[in-house]
């Protein structure tokens, strides 16, 4: 049951090769998913977080992009090794991938009860009558009104919402063991996020599917994952359960992450952190820690040495050279100062 | 842990660092403006270097051609007609004796002029057309793009042929047959362009800088429907070349003592059984430019399309 | 403390025709005013209108009813050159940092097109503008000769900004500025425009749709829906005791970067999804969604009216 792994990934790199040279995009990427829960892949645009996942099952386009070593397994398989043709038995059947945008994840020119009924008759090899009952069950599932009617209705017909739903009606139609749920509410209005996370919530209990979630938002994160990957320039920065990440950030990108959003539920006015620069090219991998040069406690081997993962308790793993029992004094030192700010910051507001 | 470097790893590296602020601003990639990016991708397109090389040995062949030929593409000589290529004449003589070297040299030259200036009587009508149409919107557009609607309807080769009925044949004549509803495509274009770019933010934002209209046309509307006007004008000027031979070919296009690719393709074909070199040259001369223009189009189109870029 | 209203929405409406016989009414009948200085938020979710008041009241559209009122003056009676001097005072920051900056363009001659219009400054002068305003936002000089596809989503939304204060404005609409980038950079946009307004005295309207920020951010915060404004209130005010059913169903649907306070949360949930606006709802617009709806908010439009000083709702519970 739980702790058993369904999905590990390690030492994933992936690049691509664009006209002006070799973009590398994950740099050694190691991560797990355990049978029923749902992990969170943190980051910002191009840090690679949804090109890990992809790559996975080789959704990403080859070429330009180039898998150029790590090892998968999924569910006792090596999908790296795979052939194209079993992959595709994978894909689909035994994991389903959610997109962004569900308008062009959709075929226009198809009913969508068609394109439900594709996956079922190809993977599951029901019959027409059979795939068609299965499709309204599922349409009915992710609670779309009507289903019986709506199963004859083309994309176009349905709403922003209504869309991600069908999208995941069909993900979930041939039972994945592994749902891939890549910014799934991303475009999506919050009234209607808040929708589809309960329906994503709910029907996770009901099937005991194991998501993988990509996002940038904290809040997503929050409500949904059991535990998360942050990513930052191709590389995981830290790894750990959901109040590891929350409660106890380790890396000075996870701590500045939760700093630069403002919380709706605090009362006072607090500063929001903002995060200097921007990330870096990968065009260029940096050298040392890709995060150093934005951050607050950059030391002289940050420049030129990539931290490796130090375990931090648990399955809490962090990749930041302040992690080093080395770097004792200059970790002291930043919590001093922290508690020194605090008390200002409560004496100023009284 | 990567073991090997950590042997390099001292304990005085561990001291923190105080960065100057703006170094996560460097850019780290070399500037490239967008006509520098367009001209490194239509090299890296091979057939689009041809059809420019052929161009280019197009014109050469119409303005230094008669250079070095020592003949007159219009002097007549009786005794020297259907010559076959030899090396006095390097294309031979067609049945009035003219050499065909020199006469294709000025053929190409008056067909390149129809083409040119088909095209940019086209582009000027076209973009003030259509720009005015697509800029001002609403009830002006709507008149305005059904007078188009109109006039694509007509099939041009009628009006072209009544129009040189009427006018007369000569090489202004055939410039005007071939623009007179030539323009509406430009114009279609052109309006499309601006219509969709009439919306973007940046058209928004110099609006709300105060820019008047004239300005906002000039900085912004005209120089992002560029591309796609000079795409449109490549593929123009082939038409139009074309459109001239055809006429040509039915006996409507620029008369003697000019020359053109079409009519000497038409004064070739009645020989074509007994002397096919008079149509082979300059119906080779047409391909090649069909190709060379279209090539080369076709390699705009894919260098200055930003949705192609990487 | 008395304070001086700088902007005053009256009755603005925005229709826009669609083919002969459709109405999209974008904006009905708003009325709301801004005070010197301060951050008035606007928050909706998309097609609630909240793109359109701001375009509004820049003059990109010319609304099809009401007034607004600006510095006293109604803007629909300004001509020519009084209409330039008015796009002086007030500027607009757009939502997408791809599209709002021309890639035909170099960054010094997108900033330098706003000094170009109104005649501010020329040949090394207009460079040193050009500079002064890259220093301004965080950028530096160099990046002048740059193209906006070079740059990073915050760093053209900076360039935006820079843009926008090229003509020394006092009064920016922000459009949705900071809904295109990523978390660590909506901080540095935020930031950036909460130092210009305290460095400029400028005066923000802040449209968006995260209202998490907007609260962080806005004195004053108007809520749409569907073209209307439903709430008004001071923004701690506004969080504290949301009134209006749709308020609450909408601060209720933001998760809340805390699990442990995401799983406490009571939510309420809103059933089903914001209507056309092209066709919107008999009586109150929002009684499809509302649990509350009684008969009365099927027939009757709800006008704003207050709940409590400052606090004005639309609804017919209250």
């Amino acid at each position: 049951m739980a702790g058993e792994r369904l999905l590990e990934v390690k030492d994933l790199e992936v690049s691509f090769y664009t006209y002006a040279g070799k973009v590398h995009a994950v740099r050694g990427v190691s991560f797990h998913v355990s049978r029923g829960e749902t992990l969170a892949i943190v980051g910002e645009s191009g840090c690679g977080k949804t090109v890990s996942v992809q790559s996975t099952i080789k959704l990403i386009p080859i070429p330009p992009g180039k898998i150029e070593g790590g090892t998968v397994v999924f569910d006792g398989k090596d999908l790296a090794a795979m052939s194209d043709r079993d992959l595709q038995s994978v894909r689909g059947a035994e994991i389903g991938v959610i997109f962004q945008d569900p308008m062009t994840s959709l075929n226009p020119t198809m009913t969508v009860g068609r394109q439900i009924t594709e996956a079922l008759i190809k993977h599951q090899k029901l019959s027409g009558a059979q795939a068609r009952r299965r499709a309204i069950e599922m349409l009915s599932l992710v609670e779309i009104p009507n289903p019986k009617e709506r199963f004859r209705q083309y994309p176009h017909q349905f709403s922003g919402g209504m869309r991600q739903r069908v999208m995941i009606a069909i993900a979930l139609s041939c039972n994945p063991k592994l749902l891939i749920a890549d910014e799934p509410t991303t475009g999506l209005d919050v009234t209607i996020q808040a929708q589809i996370l309960d329906l994503m919530k709910s029907l996770q209990t009901k099937l005991d599917t194991s998501i993988i979630l990509i996002t940038h938002d904290l809040g997503v994160v929050s409500k949904l994952a059991d535990r998360i990957v942050v990513m930052y320039a191709g590389k995981v920065a830290e790894a750990g359960s959901s109040e590891d990440i929350f409660y106890n950030p380790l890396h000075p990108y996870t701590q500045a992450l939760l700093r630069s959003v403002p919380r709706l539920h605090e009362e006072t006015r607090r500063d929001l952190l903002a995060i200097p620069g921007t990330p870096p090219d990968l065009f260029v991998p940096p050298k040392g820690c890709a995060f150093a040069p934005r951050c607050s406690r950059t030391m002289r081997v940050c420049l030129d040495h990539q931290p490796g993962d130090f375990a931090a308790g648990g399955h809490h793993t962090v990749a930041c050279w302040l992690a080093d029992r080395r770097a004792a004094h200059v970790r002291e030192a930043h919590a001093h100062r922290a508690e020194a700010e605090d008390a200002g910051a409560r004496g100023g507001a009284s | 842990m990567r073991l090997s470097s950590a042997q390099e790893i001292t304990q005085d590296m561990f001291e923190p660092l105080r960065l100057g602020t703006g170094e996560g601003e460097a850019i780290t990639r070399p500037p490239i403006s967008y006509w520098r990016e367009v001209v490194r991708r239509f090299r890296r397109n091979r057939l689009a270097v041809a059809g420019l090389v052929i161009l280019v040995a197009l014109l050469a062949f119409a303005f230094i051609g008669p250079l070095v030929s020592p003949w007159d593409p219009r002097e007549q000589s009786l005794f020297d007609t259907n010559k076959v290529p030899s090396r006095e004449h390097w294309f031979g003589t067609d049945n009035l004796g003219r050499d065909m070297f020199a006469r294709l040299c000025y053929g190409t030259k008056v067909s390149l002029f129809v083409g040119v200036m088909a095209a940019l009587i086209d582009l000027v009508v076209g973009v003030i057309y259509g720009g005015i149409s697509g800029y001002f919107g609403g009830a002006v557009d709507d008149v305005m793009m059904r007078i188009v609607d109109i006039l694509y309807g007509i099939p041009y080769i009628i009006v072209a042929i009544l129009l040189l009925v009427v006018i007369g044949p000569g090489l202004w004549s055939v410039i005007l047959a071939m623009t007179i509803t030539g323009w509406v495509g430009m114009a279609r274009l052109v309006r499309g362009q601006v219509l969709q770019l009439k919306e973007q933010e940046f058209v928004l934002a110099a609006r709300a800088l105060g820019a008047s209209h004239l300005g906002i046309i000039l900085r912004h509307l005209i120089p992002n429907a560029m591309g796609v006007i000079i795409v449109q004008m490549t593929f123009t000027i082939p038409g139009a070349i074309f459109g001239e031979a055809f006429l040509s070919f039915i006996g409507l296009g620029v008369p003697l003592p000019l020359a053109s690719l079409g009519t000497m393709a038409n004064d070739g074909y009645q020989y074509l059984r007994i002397y096919p070199y008079q149509l082979i040259i300059p119906a080779v001369a047409i391909i090649m430019t069909m190709l060379g223009f279209n090539f080369v189009g076709d390699g705009l189109r894919d260098a200055l399309d930003p949705k192609l870029r990487r | 403390m008395v304070q001086d209203t700088v902007l005053e929405v009256i009755n603005l409406r925005k229709y826009f025709q669609f083919g002969r016989r459709a109405v999209l009414k974008a904006v009905d009948d708003l009325t709301f005013s801004v005070n010197k200085g301060e951050v008035f938020g606007l928050v909706g979710e998309s097609g609630c209108g909240k793109t359109t008041v701001g375009r509004t009241i820049v003059g990109l559209y010319s609304p099809t009813g009401g007034r607004i009122v600006y510095g006293g003056k109604d803007t629909a009676g300004l001509h020519g050159a009084a209409v330039k001097r008015f796009k002086r005072r007030m500027q607009i920051i757009f939502q997408d940092p791809y599209a709002s900056l021309d890639p035909r363009m170099t960054v010094g001659d997108i900033i330098g097109e706003a000094l170009d219009i109104h005649g501010l400054a020329r040949g090394r002068e207009r460079l040193a503008r050009i500079h002064d305003l890259l220093n301004v936002v965080g950028l530096s000089a160099e990046h002048a000769n740059r193209f906006p596809h070079e740059f990073s989503g915050g760093q053209r939304q900076r360039i935006g900004i820079a843009r926008a204060l090229a003509v020394d404005p006092e009064f920016i609409v922000a459009d949705e500025p900071i809904s295109a980038l990523d978390v660590s950079i909506q901080a540095q946009v935020v930031n950036l425009l909460s130092r210009l307004r305290e460095e400029r005295g400028l005066t923000y309207i802040f449209i968006a749709h995260d209202l998490a920020m907007v609260k962080h951010l806005s004195d004053n915060v108007g809520v749409m829906y569907l073209g209307r404004l439903v709430e008004l209130a001071p923004s701690a005010e506004l969080y504290r005791n949301p009134v209006h059913p749709y308020t609450q169903g909408l601060l209720s649907a933001i998760p809340i970067p805390d699990p442990r306070i995401e799983r406490e949360r009571k939510r309420i949930v809103l059933e089903g999804e914001v209507p056309s606006p092209v066709n919107p709802p008999r009586g109150c617009r929002f009684q499809t969604r509302c649990r509350h709806a009684k008969p009365v908010c099927r027939e009757e439009d709800p006008k704003l009216k207050p709940v409590a000083p400052g606090h004005l709702v639309a609804c017919h519970l209250f």
